[in-house]
C-alpha cells in the first residue's frame, strides 16, 4: 500500500451525507432560533410622534418608544453653553454637542444607561446631567457619560421635526 | 460488586427483572456501602432532592394559576395569593423554596470544598454539579422575573443587558433574547417556558450526578480511599436514609419559619409594586444568593471585563480539580488549607454583604478587594498550596482512630458477635 490514503466511493459518500445532514439540521433549526427575534407587531411600533408644545425651558418629558423611555428635554442656555464648553478629551465617549443636538434647544435621547439599560434620574450627578441608580454613571448636560461603568453616551435615537411642536421618533 | 447478582425473592419479581432490572436497581440504592463516618454535612443531598421535588411540585401548581402576560401577571399572582385556595401558602413555599434550595447547595458546595469531594475520581460529579449550580440560577433568575413587579423587570433588564457586553453580536443577541427593544410581553411569555423546563434539565443532571456518584461512591469526612463493602461502611438503607431524614426535618423547621413567620424577608418590597418600564427603582439588588457575583461584576469598572469577572468567578469551580494540586481530599489533615478555606467563606460572605450596598466609597473598595482575593485563593493559592503544604499522616482507614490502629480488626467482620463495636 502507498503511503496516500485512497478516497474511495465509500468515504466520498460518508463525507457528502454528513455535510448534507448538518446543513440540514442548521436549515431546520433556523426557524426554532429566528422566532424569537422580534415579531411584526412589534416592528410595527417603530415609530411615535410626541406634541412637545406645553414643555418649557428647563423642562424634560418621557415618552416611551419600542418599549423604551426617550427623554425629550428642553434646555435652558446655561445647560446648553455647559454642554458645549465641554472639551472632547475629557469625554469617555468623544461626541460634541452639535452632533448630539442639531437643534440645541432640544435634546432628544434614549433614556436607557448603556451600561446595564437601567433609566437614569434627571437633574442628578455630579455633571448636573442625568445619573444611573442602578451603577452610578453619571450623564453630563448633553448626555454624555463622564464618570462610572457605562462605556457610551446616552443614544440618540433617529427623530426628525414635523413641524415646530411635533417630533418623530423612529 | 454484590448487587448485580442481585435474584428478586418472587417468581415475578424474577420475571420483570429480568426484562427491565428495576429491582436491582433498587437493591443497589438500599444496599449502597456508604462510609460509616458521613456527618451531618453529607446530608444536603438529600435535603436538596426535596427542595427540587418541592419547587417542581409548587411550581407546577402555580403554573395553573398564572398567566404568563405583561398585562395579567402582576395581577395573576396577586390572584394567587388572595383567591386560590392555599394560593398564599403554595406561592410561599415556592418563592422561600429558592431561597432555601440556594443555601442548600452553598453548604453543599462548601462542604465538598472543606473535604475535597471535587478531587479525583469525582470531577465528573464536581462539574455536574456545577453544571446544576448554573441552571438553578438561570431557574431562580426567570423565576423572579414572572410576577411582573418592579424588581422583576427591572432585574430582566440589567441581567439580559451582561449580553450586550459582548463584541460586535452583542445588541443582536440583546434583542434575540428580548424578543424586542426592550423587555416586554415576549420576554415574559419565553422566560416562563424555559423556566418551567428548566427544573426537569436539573432533574436530569441529577440523576446523571448520583450515577457518577455510584461509581467511586461516598467521599468521607478523612478523605480517603475506603474498600466497600467493609467494615468502614454502612448500607445507605436503613442507616443513611434515616439519618438523611432526620437532618431534613430540622431543615424544614428553618424553611417552614420563613414561611409562616416572615414570607417575605428574603425578598423585595419593590416587587410588589407593578412593572414600569419608565422608573427604575432606587437600588437594584438581585436576590441574596446571587450577591457575591452582583458584587463581582460592579467591582470592575468596565461594562465588558465586569461580565467576563462575574461568569469567571463561577466557571472557575469547574477547574478545581485541576487548580488544586493537593493529593489529600480532607482539609482535617492540611492545616494550612484549612485556614484558607475559612478564609475564602468570610471573602464569599463579604462580597454578598457590599453586592447588597450601593457601589459606591468604602463598598467599592471592599468590593475590589474581596474580588481580588475570590480569584487569587484559586489561582494562586490552591496551586501553590498544593506543593508546599505539609499535611498530617493519614489513617490507613476509618476504623483505625478508633481501634487503634489495628489491622487485625478488619478479619473480625465474619465473625458476628464482633461486627456491632
Amino acid at each position: 500500500m502507498s503511503d496516500q490514503k485512497k478516497v474511495n466511493r465509500r468515504d466520498f459518500i460518508y463525507t457528502a451525507s454528513t455535510v448534507v445532514g448538518v446543513v440540514g439540521v442548521g436549515a431546520a433549526a433556523w426557524p426554532l432560533i429566528d422566532q424569537m427575534n422580534p415579531d411584526a407587531s412589534v416592528k410595527a411600533l417603530a415609530t411615535t410622534e410626541v406634541d412637545v408644545s406645553l414643555v418649557k425651558p428647563g423642562q424634560s418629558i418621557t415618552v416611551l418608544w419600542r418599549g423604551k423611555p426617550v427623554f425629550i428635554k428642553r434646555r435652558t442656555d446655561n445647560e446648553i453653553t455647559e454642554a458645549k464648553a465641554v472639551s472632547l478629551t475629557e469625554l469617555k465617549h468623544p461626541e460634541k454637542d452639535e452632533d448630539r443636538a442639531s437643534n440645541p434647544e432640544w435634546l432628544v435621547m434614549l433614556g436607557v444607561c448603556t451600561h446595564l439599560g437601567c433609566v437614569p434620574l434627571a437633574d442628578k450627578g455630579d455633571y448636573n446631567g442625568w445619573f444611573c441608580p442602578c451603577h452610578g454613571s453619571h450623564y453630563d448636560t448633553s448626555g454624555r457619560i463622564r464618570k462610572g461603568p457605562a462605556p457610551t453616551n446616552l443614544e440618540i435615537p433617529k427623530y426628525e421635526f414635523v413641524n415646530s411642536n411635533t417630533i418623530k421618533i423612529g | 460488586m454484590s448487587e448485580h447478582n442481585y435474584q428478586p425473592k418472587s417468581k415475578f419479581g424474577k420475571w420483570f427483572n429480568d426484562r427491565l432490572p428495576l429491582l436491582t436497581l433498587a437493591n443497589h440504592l438500599t444496599d449502597y456501602p456508604t462510609p460509616k463516618n458521613l456527618n451531618y454535612w453529607w446530608t444536603f443531598g438529600g435535603i436538596l432532592t426535596f427542595c427540587l421535588i418541592t419547587q417542581i411540585i409548587t411550581g407546577l401548581v402555580l403554573a395553573m394559576h398564572y398567566i404568563a402576560h405583561a398585562d395579567l401577571a402582576f395581577s395573576s399572582v396577586e390572584h394567587i395569593m388572595r383567591d386560590v385556595n392555599y394560593g398564599w401558602l403554595i406561592r410561599y413555599i415556592h418563592a422561600n423554596g429558592a431561597s432555601m434550595f440556594f443555601l442548600a447547595v452553598y453548604i453543599h458546595i462548601f462542604r465538598s470544598l472543606f473535604y475535597g469531594s471535587y478531587k479525583s475520581p469525582r470531577e465528573i460529579i464536581w462539574i455536574l454539579g456545577i453544571m446544576i449550580y448554573l441552571l438553578m440560577m438561570a431557574a431562580a433568575f426567570m423565576g423572579y422575573v414572572l410576577p411582573w413587579g418592579q424588581m422583576s423587570f427591572w432585574g430582566a433588564t440589567v441581567i439580559t443587558n451582561l449580553f450586550s457586553a459582548i463584541p460586535l453580536v452583542g445588541e443582536s443577541i440583546t434583542t434575540w433574547l428580548w424578543g424586542g427593544y426592550s423587555v416586554d410581553n415576549p420576554t415574559l411569555t419565553r422566560f416562563f417556558t424555559l423556566h418551567y423546563l428548566i427544573p426537569f434539565l436539573i432533574l436530569g443532571l441529577v440523576v446523571l450526578h448520583i450515577w457518577a456518584l455510584h461509581v467511586p461512591g461516598n467521599n468521607n469526612p478523612i478523605g480517603i480511599d475506603i474498600r466497600k463493602p467493609s467494615k468502614d461502611t454502612v448500607s445507605f438503607h436503613p442507616y443513611i436514609v434515616v439519618k438523611d431524614l432526620f437532618a431534613l426535618l430540622l431543615f424544614l423547621i428553618l424553611f417552614a419559619f420563613f414561611v409562616f413567620y416572615s414570607p417575605n424577608v428574603l425578598g423585595h418590597a419593590d416587587n410588589y409594586i407593578e412593572a414600569n418600564p419608565l422608573v427604575t427603582p432606587a437600588h437594584i439588588v438581585p436576590e441574596w444568593y446571587l450577591l457575591p457575583f452582583y458584587a463581582i461584576l460592579r467591582s470592575i469598572p468596565d461594562k465588558l471585563m465586569g461580565v467576563i469577572a462575574m461568569l469567571s468567578a463561577i466557571l472557575i469551580l469547574a477547574a478545581l480539580p485541576w487548580l488544586d494540586t493537593s493529593k489529600i481530599r480532607s482539609a482535617v489533615f492540611r492545616p494550612l488549607y484549612k485556614q484558607f478555606y475559612w478564609i475564602l467563606v468570610l471573602d464569599v460572605l463579604v462580597l454578598g454583604y457590599v453586592g447588597a450596598m450601593p457601589a459606591e466609597g468604602l463598598y467599592l473598595l471592599i468590593a475590589r478587594i474581596g474580588t481580588a482575593y475570590y480569584f487569587a485563593h484559586f489561582l494562586i493559592i490552591l496551586p501553590i498550596l498544593g506543593k508546599v503544604e505539609k499535611t498530617l499522616p493519614l489513617p490507613l482507614s476509618i476504623s483505625e482512630p478508633i481501634l487503634g490502629g489495628s489491622l487485625n480488626a478488619e478479619p473480625a467482620r465474619s465473625d458476628p458477635n464482633t461486627q456491632k463495636l
